[in-house]
């Protein structure tokens, strides 16, 4: 029966979500308050409804209805209780459902928190919202009804698969969603400035909020991710370049330009055209991004279950939006477009700058994502592009964009005169060179080139986004301190600098061995000896496992024990990788077990990664960067409706 | 006015590579043996490791090579069509056993069914790697000469026997 709601209530919602993406948009164009007016209650009834279909999907997996086909599918009675949950979204059917329950709560947002807005930009933004929804919620209903009845219901599950069964991938997919969605709002916003054509400075100030808080719960959603591949699949690397991993990746690339753009446009009223063109973008990004990961066209590690009908609808829906969007651009946005001249040296000629970098690091991801599907289609070969390519191809814009972001985060507005910079950032500049090559000799006792301009460029940013906190910090009495959204700005580039010291440290000091041990046998890694203590066996609640007990010691002194273990998982008959990791500020220990070699032997991994926490940490300090610069006194509101 | 336009233009051009991608397979993987003499390789079998099968076993007609293993799902799911066409007793069924445990490939057989001729035990994965394996199961077919002529990655069914085998088999008797 509660399926059955659940079906129902996806029904209702597709029949409000018909209402609020038609008549807001009709009433804004004849000028009707009435019809304008449903958009708010509307998208609350949508919520409810998409919010109950939810909620009974979750129902029937926590009960473990089998005789739902997707609950048979995906969980098992003996899967433990928070994944049971976390299996509702580990598949096609159920992702999409939490997929439009996330784009009906952003909506939600919207109407709540936007009292100030005037009537019609918010029914036009509500009822785009609303048009997305029926195309998603058509999707689910047309191709991919996750309360699908099993006759006769199984009397067991199939399990959720072993790799999903983690708690970093119970909270990644819904991160990332809510990043992903929420470009939903800025695309939103930027298709009703141009049905209106009026994009002012105002316009900026409403949307910016919107879009930096979804960037931010895409960075940690993508560093979560990043995290998860670290410990779980066994390899011990951080980022692989899959095509799925890309796929989230340039909606960030794309969906930062689109901040810093944002920041043009509300503080000058310039690179409108632009901000619209980086909306339209990020939203088509992520909508290329589902695209990839649901249509079966890319083998990956993440892909879904291929099915040409799911492939077809979402490329369809796709289509519609990405053109229809672009169709109203290539019409609407030349008249929006403001000539008010900058100086060359000046803020906006950096955030200019940013713009095409981040813009072009996108371009290669997107193009090396897409080269297999091309070369095929072009002579039928299969080519693979790899971490190699992407390295290379993506430092070359970065690098630049690096070392750029520490001058421009203290260029003036307009027009910035020399002298004083050079005076600010003499000693950051100094600084940087002298610490990024004396550090690694210090610590690691080697320096190369690459490693140099890494831990220059981070000690430079970190230097440059400390600045003006740190003068705010020292200020005399009475004078103003850093804005909130400086100060966010300061964090988030922190949290990039971060992020640099961890990468360049990592790749540079990192050192590997793969050998095989024995109960008894010592490894020399990194001047730490590994010892091998014993194998032994273990059963968890699905699973059973060999466990290596792996005593870590530095000059005979114990450090720690990590426990890799090798999981049989008993459903699903599937092996998994559980890592041994050591964790710590300044470097991991990791173990990985990999196979038995037979006579008591078994290939293990062991790794060590200095400064690698600092990847995850980075990008979550640029997070909460993101979290602070919302908080700043203009984004919030001072009116209060009774 | 123009530039306005290239966004639009882009995206009409960038579409339709999607749509063709949807229609090819990603997983259908070209083998560099096609056309090719199967690489060689000799095993002991599964049953008796006393005995051995390798390439000199497959001469003199066409036949097919099955690699699986006992913890590859897939291979379950085609077993039983293995079996069935076992039974049909058109073509020879080599069966190459890879990375697996010899008492479990031999339980397996013993309670699902034998269609092998017979099954070559790779623990050691190294007969998979010389004929390129790329995953669980595989099937390779390979005429009189000992060339291979199709590869399939993935479980077969008889769908995809009659569509992809049966003309090759037919166009190479008839030769």
């Amino acid at each position: 029966m509660i399926p059955e709601i659940g079906h129902f209530a996806l029904i209702l919602a597709l029949c409000l979500a018909l209402c609020q993406g038609i008549l807001p948009l009709v009433g804004a164009h004849r000028d009707d308050a009435a019809m304008m007016s449903i958009a708010r209650s509307a998208a609350a009834g949508q919520f409810l409804f998409v919010s109950i279909s939810f909620g009974c999907l979750i129902w029937a997996f926590i009960h473990d209805d089998f005789s739902v086909l997707y609950v048979a599918n995906h969980s098992q009675l003996s899967l433990p209780g928070i994944y049971k949950v976390s299996a509702t979204w580990s598949a096609h059917e159920g992702s999409l459902l939490m997929w439009i329950f996330i784009l009906a709560a952003w909506t939600m947002a919207v109407a709540r928190f936007s009292s100030d807005l005037p009537m019609k930009l918010l029914a036009r933004v509500i009822g785009v919202l609303g048009l997305l929804s029926v195309g998603f919620l058509l999707f689910a209903l047309l191709t991919s009804n996750p309360f699908e009845r099993l006759v006769p219901a199984a009397i067991d599950g199939a399990d959720l698969n072993p790799l999903l069964q983690d708690p970093g991938l119970a909270i990644h997919p819904p991160l990332l969603y809510v990043g992903y969605v929420g470009f939903s709002v800025a695309f939103a916003f930027a298709i009703a400035a141009m049905i209106s054509g009026e994009l002012d400075r105002q316009w900026a100030r409403w949307t910016r909020p919107w879009t930096i808080v979804a960037w931010l719960f895409l960075t940690m959603g993508i560093a979560l991710g990043s995290w998860w591949a670290y410990y779980e699949l066994g390899w011990g690397g951080w980022w692989f370049w899959d095509a799925v991993e890309n796929a989230s990746f340039m909606p960030w690339l794309v969906g930062t330009a689109l901040i810093h753009s944002l920041a043009v446009t509300e503080r000058r009223g310039l690179f409108k055209s632009w901000t619209l063109l980086l909306a339209i973008s990020v939203f088509s990004l992520s909508l290329l991004g589902t695209f990839l990961v649901r249509s079966g066209i890319i083998v990956s590690v993440h892909a879904f279950a291929t099915d040409p009908t799911r492939g077809f609808f979402i490329l369809a829906f796709l289509s519609i939006v990405i053109i229809g969007a672009l169709v109203l651009y290539a019409w609407r946005a030349p008249a929006l477009d403001s000539d008010v001249g900058f100086g060359l040296f000046s803020r906006e000629t950096f955030l200019l700058l940013n713009n095409v970098l981040l813009v072009v690091a996108a371009t290669l991801v997107l193009l090396g994502t897409l080269a297999p599907l091309i070369v095929e289609m072009l002579n039928g070969d299969k080519i693979s592009i790899g971490p190699p390519w992407f390295e290379v191809a993506f430092l070359v814009p970065m690098i630049p964009l690096i070392f750029l972001m520490g001058l421009g985060m203290h260029t003036a507005w307009r027009q910035q005169s020399t002298t004083p910079i050079i005076k600010l950032l003499r000693i950051p500049a100094i600084g940087a060179v002298v610490v990024g090559i004396v550090l690694p000799l210090l610590f690691y006792g080697r320096v190369g080139l690459m490693l140099a301009v890494g831990c220059i460029a981070a000690v430079w940013i970190v230097a440059t986004s400390l600045l003006q906190p740190w003068r705010s910090w020292r200020r005399k009495e009475g004078e103003a301190g850093i804005t909130r959204s400086a100060l966010g700005m300061s964090i988030a580039h922190l949290g990039m600098g971060l992020f640099v010291i961890g990468v360049t440290v990592v790749s540079a000091f990192g050192v590997e061995s793969d050998r095989a041990m024995r109960e008894g046998e010592i490894i020399e890694l990194a001047g730490m000896q590994f010892e091998m203590r014993e194998f032994r066996e273990v059963k968890g609640p699905n699973y059973d496992a060999i466990e290596g007990v792996v005593e870590i010691r530095k000059d005979g002194k114990y450090l720690a024990t990590v426990r890799p273990q090798k999981r049989q998982y008993l459903v699903q008959t599937s092996l998994m990788t559980e890592a041994g990791i050591h964790p710590s500020w300044n470097k991991d220990l990791f173990v990985a077990l990999g196979e038995d070699l037979g006579g008591g032997a078994w290939s293990v991994r062991i790794q060590y990664k200095p400064m690698i926490r600092f990847i995850w940490i980075g990008a979550f300090v640029m997070a909460l960067g993101g979290l602070v610069a919302v908080t700043d006194r203009r984004y919030r509101r001072k009116d209060v409706t009774p | 006015m123009n530039r306005f336009i290239l966004p639009l233009v882009a995206a009409v051009v960038l579409i339709p590579i999607l749509v063709l991608g949807l229609r090819s397979d990603p997983t259908a993987l070209p083998s560099p043996y096609i056309g090719k003499p199967a690489p060689e390789f000799e095993l002991p079998t599964l049953k008796d490791p006393a005995k051995t099968i390798g390439t000199a076993n497959l001469r003199g007609q066409m036949s097919i090579v099955n690699i699986w293993a006992t913890w590859c799902v897939g291979c379950r799911a085609e077993h039983q069509f293995l079996v069935e066409l076992s039974e049909e007793g058109s073509i020879p069924i080599y069966g190459i056993n890879w990375r697996d445990n010899r008492q479990n490939a031999l339980n397996w057989l013993a309670q699902l069914g034998d269609p092998y001729v017979a099954s070559g035990f790779d623990a050691d994965a190294r007969v998979g790697i010389d004929w390129g394996a790329y995953g669980a199961p595989e099937t390779f077919l390979v005429n009189a000469d000992g060339i291979v002529l199709y590869r399939f990655t993935g479980p077969l069914s008889w769908p995809i026997w009659e569509q992809e085998f049966v003309p090759l088999i037919a166009a190479g008797a008839g030769r």
